[in-house]
């Protein structure tokens, strides 16, 4: 196979990847790996370069809608990066570490995860603002519009959710993802944020994430130019394209399609994992 | 001079955002054509790990090879372009928080700076 049908087909693949994340809210990112690892049997170590330098670019390409909106919380980001690019960094130094067998089981796990939680039914937080309580200190506040006009929201149980975004930060750099179904259950499940100011938060989040990360890929050589170059475009287009088409497609039955796939996904990531064939 | 908004501050934000990843995808994807005109290798190398030369891992290393219009290395220059981006956006809101006068905030932005600026450091050996 020459250069150029390879990176179409892997063009392909992330184009397709980017617009079912984007649709379905999972993300594109999280596949990325296991169809480069699976299915075109590229060593993981570029497969998770290629799917972290996607992530950044997906990130930061959609930044602006979620700023339109005006849900995502600055200061909360800000604070939780701290966490997560902390945990980011200790987990590209256990990359080098741990052996591509245990990688490949984790991210089996962690895919089977984000499909189980892609059905979590969104409830809304609403913690009103106390003076005196950690949040309040340290600015974990905010104001939203809902149905019922603007309220104020604040966070809670601020060390544990902090605590549980440096996890999310080492799985990142760990297995070059974006882990924003991690970052969305620290904001909303743990510090009981609105749902939407989580989410959004998080794709806010997750681009300084994976760059804490990519600089100490970069020097091991884990970036290799010619895939991450198509995924990065693909990814980009696919997930542009999907923010577009969400409003006129049926999501629900493609939600459930698509989580089947990233189940699929994970299990073969495990069993492939144990048997050693990656 | 007047306090920022935060809604204004992430405005700022995001264009940047936009500017940096369209600046790295047309970099990149120019890297990418000139690729795709020289004659190569066969992609069997992909399902083993090679680290590679200095070439396509330092910052001058890629700097030198872009120079030189090696194709592979304008590609580099264009992903280093990406990880760029996001450090650009916190050197942004340590401006945006200071311009705020949050004292509070321009340390927390530091901090997250100073461990992005670690990891890039890596690559300027």
């Amino acid at each position: 196979m020459s250069v150029l049908v390879f990176s179409s087909l892997l063009f392909a693949a992330s184009v397709a990847a980017g617009l079912l994340g984007a649709m379905t809210g999972l993300g594109g990112g999280v596949v990325i790996v296991p169809v480069l690892a699976l299915l075109f049997k590229v060593d993981i170590r570029y497969a998770i370069g290629a799917s972290l330098v996607s992530v950044i670019a997906t990130s930061s390409g959609a930044a602006i809608a979620y700023v339109r909106e005006g849900l995502s919380n600055i200061r909360v980001g800000m604070f939780l990066e701290v966490a997560t690019t902390l945990g980011a960094v200790v987990g590209a130094y256990l990359a080098a570490k741990i052996s591509g067998h245990w990688i490949a089981i984790i991210f089996g796990i962690v895919l089977l995860y984000s499909a189980i939680s892609s059905f979590r039914s969104n409830v809304d937080h609403l913690v009103p603002i106390q003076p005196g309580t950690l949040a309040n200190k340290l600015e974990l506040t905010g104001r939203y519009t809902t149905a019922d006009g603007i309220q104020a929201y604040s966070a809670e149980r601020v060390p544990f959710g902090f605590g549980l975004m440096f996890g999310a930060g080492t799985l990142s750099g760990l297995l070059g993802i974006g882990s924003g179904a991690v970052k969305v259950l620290a904001m909303d499940q743990v510090m009981r944020l609105p749902f939407k100011v989580s989410t959004t938060t998080s794709n806010f989040m997750i681009g300084v994430t994976a760059a804490a990360s990519a600089g100490i890929y970069l020097s091991r050589g884990y970036i290799d130019p010619t895939i991450a170059l198509s995924v990065m475009l693909g990814v980009l287009c696919g997930s542009l394209l999907g923010t577009r088409v969400l409003v006129r497609a049926r999501v629900s039955m493609l939600k459930q399609i698509f989580a089947v796939v990233v189940v699929v996904l994970g299990i073969e990531m495990i069993y492939s994992g144990i048997t050693g064939r990656i | 001079m007047r306090k920022p908004s935060d809604h204004e501050l992430e405005l700022s934000v995001a264009g940047m955002l936009r500017f940096g990843v369209s600046a790295a995808a047309l970099v990149s994807t120019l890297g990418g054509l000139l690729y795709l005109r020289q004659p190569h290798a066969s992609i069997t190398r992909f399902q083993r790990f090679n680290a590679g030369g200095p070439g396509l891992r330092t910052i001058s290393g890629i700097w030198q090879g872009a120079v030189h219009l090696d194709p592979r290395s304008i590609i580099q220059l264009g992903l280093v372009l990406l990880i760029a981006t996001p450090i650009a956006r916190v050197v942004f809101c340590v401006i945006g928080f200071a311009r705020q006068r949050d004292r509070l905030y321009v340390l927390v932005s530091s901090i997250v700076l100073l461990v992005l600026l670690y990891s890039l450091s890596h690559g300027f050996q």
